[in-house]
């Protein structure tokens, strides 16, 4: 109950504030909070990253594994998205098995991954039609301040950025670094009427969970794109926010660019 | 499926539409005797049947909003509906089409209007071939009206894809598979008109001014579905009128 009352009045702040252009935190509309990334943080892992976005966490881990590949694509590797909202980071998470919101929000990480051809997946074949590399994007939430997904997204590509592929532990050669093609940046907008603020924070996200989602390949190709929450979105906001998008992905590339040292 | 070696000859699909043409549409109102609401829709070789029950008390009790009508939306695909096998019961696809689906109606159903209640829509899709999710919320859309749920107006929903390098209207399954981008749209038709867009996703590769383009055709054909669901509607109010 306290939680409700804190919320309602985190809304109105939100939305006086927004009366007068403003963002609680001072940031301006189109701007990411402070990214912070850490690779390599797993030993264990073949890939690894810690993203801090603002106050939010996530930790990506990437475990590859041999298995068949699927029938109409004998000559490439897989990659598989799965993400844990596990408890620890948000009152609102539960334990078991993933919901809706984990399940989209691995869904949408994977799209932008496939579809930018982030991976080069035709480099992990090992016996054509029999044995392929399989790469397990893990997501771990580990503190939700609001847009997870986009902080999952940077974790992702980060860890997959310094994956080096276990040949030798499995005996099928030496190992290799995966070859990265692309990096594809998702950049999720909160839609407050006829505005919209990138990258919200949970309390922003109080006046309600309404989000577009626009996944951005290196060559500003947009390569997904996802509508959450249950509200009309018009046309010609909608075509603000693919622009908006494209700038606010060149900056976070830049930045991922800077953190991790292999550029593709 | 074996990539065709084209998928757009001469300006015409394999399947002989054009660029801008819908698949057949065929839809029945009030297909189901249990269901408040329901329809049978066929667009190209995708068959699916919507019902809706409601509004009703929600159970669990926990799950009730005293402000509003709960929606929930289940899309589930029977085993025999696509070429392979499907596992029964809900995988992650389906929850994702689900939980988008539901969002949409969430944002044209007046669930003001009823507390405490819960309005359960159903769809089943008996065969898939591309644009199963679009198939479906034409198909829920049309029995929520059956069921007499007030809305803000109609929803009705196309994919774009590209294909070849070109932008085509509602693809079908080759499409789908060797396409380079699919877009499902939906939107709220309301008055005659397209008002905005309810359900959004996309997968592939576009520029900004494909994507544009892309809801132009979008739109097109939403028009023209919107028309057939209308008339399936009207049909089954004047045949309800003639017979009593």
């Amino acid at each position: 109950m306290a939680e409700d009352i804190l919320s309602e009045i985190k809304k109105d702040y939100v939305l006086s504030k927004l009366r007068d252009e403003e963002r609680i935190d001072g940031r301006k509309f189109e701007d990411f909070r402070k990214l912070e990334i850490k690779t390599s943080i797993i030993e264990k892992a073949e890939g690894s990253a810690l993203v801090r976005l603002g106050n939010t966490q996530v930790v990506v881990g990437i475990k590859m594994q041999i298995g068949e590949p699927f029938p109409d694509t004998p000559e490439k590797g897989l990659i598989i998205v799965n993400a844990e909202l596990v408890p620890l980071a948000s009152p609102t998470f539960e334990p078991g098995p993933p919901d809706e919101n984990s399940v989209e929000l691995a869904r949408v990480v994977d799209r932008g991954i496939r579809e930018s051809e982030a991976v080069d997946l035709s480099k992990l074949c090992i016996e054509i039609g029999k044995k392929v590399w399989i790469i397990f994007v893990d997501i771990h939430a580990l503190d939700d301040d609001g847009n997870l997904l986009d902080a999952s997204a940077i974790a992702s590509i980060c860890a997959l950025l310094n994956t080096k592929v276990p040949a030798s532990r499995f005996g099928v050669g030496e190992d290799y670094e995966l070859p990265i093609m692309d990096l594809p940046v998702s950049v999720t907008s909160l839609i407050v009427g006829d505005k919209f603020l990138i990258d919200p924070t949970r309390d922003e996200m109080s006046v309600g969970e309404k989000t577009l989602t626009i996944t951005v390949d290196k060559n500003d190709n947009i390569v997904a794109i996802q509508k959450s929450g249950g509200y009309l979105l018009s046309e010609s906001l909608f075509e603000e926010v693919i622009d908006a998008s494209i700038r606010a992905a060149r900056k976070i590339r830049e930045e991922i660019i800077k953190y991790c040292s292999k550029i593709c | 499926m074996f990539k065709p070696e084209k998928l757009i000859f001469d300006g015409k699909r394999i399947d002989g539409r054009t660029l801008d043409q819908l698949r057949p549409i065929k839809i029945e109102v009030d297909f189901l005797k249990r269901a408040d609401g329901s329809c049978y829709l066929e667009m190209g070789k995708n068959r699916v049947v919507a019902a809706v029950y409601g509004p009703r008390e929600a159970y669990p009790r926990h799950i009730q909003d005293p402000t509003k009508a709960v929606i929930r939306y289940r899309y589930n695909m029977a085993p025999f509906s696509v070429e392979e096998r499907k596992r029964p019961g809900p995988d992650r696809r389906s929850v994702e089409i689900s939980k988008v689906s539901k969002e949409a109606f969430e944002a044209v159903i007046m669930k003001e209007l009823f507390p405490r209640s819960v309005i359960d829509i159903f769809v089943e899709v008996l065969q898939a071939d591309a644009g199963s999710r679009t198939a479906c919320i034409n198909a829920a859309s049309v029995a929520l009206v059956d069921a007499g749920i007030p809305m803000k107006g109609m929803l009705t929903s196309v994919a774009v894809a590209k294909v070849d390098g070109v932008l085509v209207l509602d693809p079908m399954k080759e499409e789908d598979n060797f396409g380079e981008a699919d877009i499902p749209f939906a939107f709220l038709i309301r008055g005659d008109r397209i008002e905005s867009i309810a359900l959004l996703q996309m997968d592939g590769r576009m520029t900004k001014e494909e994507i544009k383009e892309a809801i132009k055709l979008a739109k097109k054909g939403a028009m023209e579905i919107y028309q057939m669901q209308r008339e399936a509607i009207m049909k089954k109010f004047l045949e309800e009128g003639e017979n009593g």
